[in-house]
């Protein structure tokens, strides 16, 4: 039997809340046109002006290429770092493995202002022995992001793991296979979409990162977020708007992608 | 020798200890020390009326996003897992492109919107309703706003897994013996969802707690909250004892109610 549909009253109260969700995304598109220099509607008049300005001011390229240098250091360090803690987790299965993943899963519970304070402890003790890896450097930055990013990364890689079938691993093992040929020619084949989606989520999630940035970079690591917060906290600089229409595109177009991915997936498989 | 699997949990474990575990001890260390030896750090926590009042703030920003998020995903949350295959897939959109762009372009977004010259201001005058622009943000409202809309997909991921499971044929029993669309989705559908609602709150709670951007932003500094507080405490009044001594405050909070959250809730019923 058919399971009830949502009625009337319940459909208008969700259509209430879609329309809360989306208007700030979509209220930044009008107001990156303003020819104003302060945040405002363009009224008549449209510009590109606050466009311009992106490419204008080499701040916003230099942070974006930070962002993305970064992005890429922190994700991969992050996936291997989990990969290599999942894989002992599901082949070694520790009785305290809940204990070991709750430890690991700290960064992701823990509040994010909590987490700064710590990482802007750890950057400043490492600045008094180095300057490489420190308070206000991109190593620093890549740290700091690797210790917020790890836990989701270990998520990711958990729930793929969940779904390997452990007889194809315990064949392989009885057949003499060493360790590294379980992990590089059984397991990471069956959870390399895993693996993958955690890689992009390490990206995304260090390409966002603020709360911490803020804490441990001053004037030499600034990253797009870091560029973007001066830009919201002085006088509101409507080249965030801009910016913000980029993202907000970007993001739309890659979600667009994998649902229309997911539905042409399910209807392939059902 | 060869590898054996254990060795596989080592470098993670060791990374997020030497750098995360232990620097946050030196945290602990700094409450204790930073400016002179003793509890005073603790003792500002507890009796001084400045910082008393940023967590009375707080917790009463936090309580009211919580009990908005919760409500709001609720609704969205039960368009997604019930409604037709249109419905569902508008509100997983609805749902995932905010999830999915940063913390400062949704404030922002809230700025254009809710800002003196923001769009509502803009709209309102030109319809010629109000004559002078409404004070929306820079304030205790424009915080809650900004908030409830960052957590709102984080509430209806433990909400939507609690609806997904629930047995159907309960609801098809219910209905079978009479009950009212109405009564059914009180008296059998929200209770047996209970679990997701406890699970969402605290977590919407929990994360609200530390929150710092949104209320950076959208609170324009005038209401600020406990963790703008430990920032400000760092960076322009360096008093980095207090803002330890806060920290270490907001973990034992936070350590309670996720105690509390994991007595209600299987941590593993929470993941989609």
């Amino acid at each position: 039997m058919k399971q009830a549909r949502p009625g009337l009253f319940a459909l208008l109260l969700a259509a209430l809340v879609a329309l809360f969700l989306l208007l700030p995304i979509v209220a930044v598109v009008p107001v990156s046109f303003t020819p104003a220099r302060f945040l405002s509607m363009p009224s008549g008049s449209w510009s590109l002006r606050h466009y311009q300005a992106l490419i204008d001011n080499p701040d916003w390229g230099h942070s974006i290429l930070l962002s993305l240098r970064i992005g890429v250091v922190s994700s991969l360090c992050a996936t291997a770092l989990a990969l290599a803690f999942g894989l002992g987790i599901w082949m070694f299965q520790p009785r305290f493995a809940a204990v070991l993943v709750g430890f690991v899963l700290l960064p992701m519970i823990v509040p994010p202002v909590v987490s700064a304070m710590t990482l802007y402890f750890l950057l400043t003790a490492l600045s008094k022995v180095n300057d490489l890896v420190g308070y206000d450097t991109w190593l620093g930055v890549v740290l700091a992001h690797t210790v917020m990013i790890a836990p989701f990364a270990v998520v990711l890689v958990l729930v793929a793991l969940a779904q390997v079938d452990r007889r194809i691993d315990l064949a392989a093992r009885g057949l003499g296979a060493s360790l590294t040929q379980r992990v590089f020619m059984v397991i990471l084949p069956n959870i390399k979409f895993g693996v993958i989606t955690a890689l992009l989520l390490s990206f995304v999630l260090s390409w966002e990162e603020i709360g911490v940035t803020l804490f441990v970079t001053s004037v030499n690591a600034i990253t797009l977020p870091r560029q973007m917060w001066m830009g919201l906290r002085d006088n509101i600089d409507p080249a965030i708007a801009a910016i913000s229409v980029i993202l907000i595109l970007i993001t739309v177009a890659v979600l667009a992608v994998r649902m229309v991915v997911t539905r042409e997936g399910n209807a392939a498989g059902g | 020798m060869a590898l054996r699997p254990i060795a596989l949990l080592g470098p993670l474990l060791l990374f997020l200890g030497l750098a995360y575990a232990v620097p946050f001890l030196g945290v602990v260390q700094w409450s204790f020390t930073l400016p002179e030896p003793g509890l005073g750090r603790y003792g500002a926590v507890l009796t001084d009326p400045l910082v008393q009042s940023v967590f009375v703030r707080t917790f009463r920003i936090c309580a009211a996003v919580t009990a908005l998020a919760v409500t709001a995903a609720y609704a969205i949350a039960y368009v997604w897992v019930r409604g037709s295959p249109g419905q569902r897939r508008f509100a997983e959109f609805c749902i995932l492109v905010p999830f999915w762009i940063s913390v400062l372009t949704r404030a922002f977004g809230w700025v254009a919107l809710l800002s003196n010259r923001g769009l509502i201001n803009t709209w309102l005058q030109a319809a010629g309703v109000i004559a002078e622009p409404l004070t929306l943000v820079r304030n205790e409202l424009g915080v809650i706003i900004g908030m409830t809309h960052f957590l709102i997909p984080f509430a209806v991921f433990p909400l939507a897994s609690a609806m997904r499971n629930l047995d159907e044929r309960v609801l098809l029993a219910a209905r079978g013996l009479g009950a009212s669309r109405l009564r059914i989705f009180w008296t059998v559908f929200v209770p047996m969802t209970a679990a997701g609602i406890i699970g969402a709150a605290l977590i919407v709670f929990v994360f609200s707690l530390g929150f710092f951007i949104t209320p950076a932003i959208l609170g324009g500094g005038r209401s600020v909250m406990v963790a703008e507080l430990v920032y400000l405490r760092m960076f322009q009044s360096p008093d980095w004892g207090l803002g330890a001594a806060i920290s270490v405050v907001l973990v034992l909070i936070v350590g309670g109610l996720m105690a509390l959250l994991f007595r209600f809730v299987r941590p593993s019923s929470m993941v989609r």
